[in-house]
């Protein structure tokens, strides 16, 4: 994984919508991210945050400027560029151990290997005994982890992920956000991660970038040097509460304008 | 159990009211049972035409022509509705003339079939797979479109190329909207092909039950009545069968682990 999944974004604008009812949606971003760097995007609802990602994903087209990654020009998606979204997108008509294997099958790969390597991505995720179930059979949080592993077994240079905990309540995104630094703790992909829930932001990042009111722009960063790994004490100590009332402030003087 | 005795009761009563209707010779003014076979002589007449050599050569007929119109119609439809859901280009050049021959009764049809093929037999088919065609074709468009575009992008995200799109997630994303279509499309055939016959026909139960009234079988007419709506029900149940088959998805008892 090292020195993989660098995404270079130079001056990036995004217009959505035609005719009179176009509007831009990202405006002029610029950043890059380090190899195995976890990212946080922070930012209020309807800022562009998710059109961003759909765009380093190769789901929808820039106007202006360019998305690298590694160097390459992202025109379309791959399965270099794992995406996850808020609400779990597994295909209903197929059992959880070929939802996860889908990605190998796209590599044409033989039933029994991906069937194989599924199974043990399935145990990374703690969903072992679930591989014949449909995933409207799981919980929230279950299909999550099944996306999730989804993703995983392409082994892509990077993960996007749109708020893949905002669906979830309270006490199952905790254990998500813990259950997710764990896996990256073991593979270390880059990964970058939408959200507005600020403390969620905080407790994954390495990196916290905040984003303005529509058309979005980076208007903050804030590196976040936390010792890893992170536990749930983390969110009672003096600096991450200091942090959050910070990150607060620089949201809320965006509602002003 | 309480299911399957409240149904057979429904049926004992249509039964019932339908004898003492007959046997009463009930009339009301504006409907009359007087000439109204009654349950005792249609059951032996349907026992007669059992007997009889022309049965098969009736049931085959119409089992035939309903199953080449509304293959027909599945194969056209499911392909057409597939591109003109996923296409814009195939919908602004298919669907237009699509929508101005959709109102057209399949019924209205059959004059301009009887000259057009150069069988009867092909023009019933014909007006079959008519009828079948509209109810798949609509039903497969709106499948697609109403896919999650985020199961798109998913697939896409892993990997899947364009050209397997089709079989990996618009075929079966589709799948229960798809089964919608030909369940209905089953029925209109049914329905067509009876009226086709009617006109038409040499054999097949529509030209059973028209020529029973002609020659004033009149317990005939009610079988042949009845064995229509036994053997359309038939069929649709055939088309739910094979659909809990095909997709095990759709019926799950949704039991939640943890």
């Amino acid at each position: 994984m090292v020195d993989q999944g660098c995404f270079e974004i130079s001056r990036l604008s995004i217009r959505l919508g035609l005719g009179k009812q176009a509007f831009t949606a990202v405006e002029n971003v610029s950043f890059s991210n380090q190899p195995g760097e976890f990212i946080c995007i922070l930012g209020p609802s309807g800022c562009g945050k998710s059109t961003l990602l759909s765009t380093m994903a190769g789901h929808v087209a820039s106007s202006q400027g360019a998305i690298k990654l590694d160097g390459q020009l992202i025109t379309k998606p791959n399965a270099d560029i794992g995406l996850v979204f808020q609400q779990h997108s597994l295909f209903p008509w197929q059992r959880v151990i070929d939802n996860v294997a889908f990605g190998l099958k796209m590599r044409g790969i033989n039933k029994s290997e991906r069937h194989r390597q599924a199974r043990e991505m399935l145990e990374l995720v703690g969903l072992s005994g679930f591989e014949q179930h449909y995933p409207a059979q799981l919980s929230g949080g279950m299909q999550q982890r099944v996306e999730i592993a989804r993703v995983l077994i392409n082994t892509p240079k990077v993960i996007l992920m749109d708020e893949p905990f905002g669906a979830l309540d309270a006490q199952t995104r905790l254990s998500m956000q813990q259950f997710l630094l764990s896996v990256w703790e073991g593979i270390k992909t880059s990964v970058i991660f939408i959200t507005h829930d600020i403390e969620e932001a905080l407790f994954l990042a390495d990196r916290l970038l905040i984003m303005s009111q529509r058309p979005g722009r980076f208007i903050e960063e804030i590196p976040l040097d936390f010792a890893r790994p992170r536990t749930t004490e983390l969110l009672a100590t003096p600096r991450f509460v200091q942090l959050k009332q910070h990150c607060l402030t620089v949201l809320q003087s965006q509602n002003h304008l | 159990m309480k299911r399957i005795a409240l149904r057979f009761l429904s049926l004992l009563i249509c039964l019932l009211l339908w004898h003492l209707a007959s046997s009463n010779q009930v009339d009301l003014g504006f409907v009359s049972f007087k000439q109204l076979p009654s349950p005792e002589q249609v059951s032996s007449e349907a026992l007669d035409l059992i007997h009889s050599k022309k049965f098969l050569a009736h049931l085959n007929a119409s089992i035939l022509r309903v199953l080449s119109g509304f293959c027909l119609a599945t194969v056209v439809g499911i392909s057409l509705g597939l591109s003109i859901g996923r296409f814009a280009w195939a919908s602004n050049f298919l669907l237009p003339p699509l929508e101005m021959l959709r109102p057209i009764p399949a019924v209205a049809w059959i004059p301009l079939a009887i000259l057009m093929f150069p069988s009867s037999e092909v023009s019933m088919i014909f007006i079959t797979f008519i009828g079948a065609l509209f109810p798949i074709l609509l039903n497969t468009i709106h499948g697609v479109e109403a896919i999650d575009q985020r199961l798109i992008a998913a697939a896409r995200s892993l990997g899947c190329k364009r050209g397997t799109l089709f079989y990996e997630i618009i075929i079966p994303a589709a799948a229960s909207n798809i089964f919608t279509g030909l369940a209905i499309g089953m029925g209109t055939a049914w329905f067509c092909l009876v009226s086709a016959e009617m006109i038409a026909g040499q054999f097949g139960l529509g030209y059973y039950t028209w020529s029973s009234y002609t020659i004033q079988n009149y317990p005939a007419i009610v079988v042949g009545m009845l064995l229509i709506g036994l053997l359309g029900m038939a069929s649709s149940l055939l088309i739910r069968y094979v659909a809990r088959l095909v997709m095990p998805w759709q019926t799950l008892v949704v039991k939640r682990n943890g």
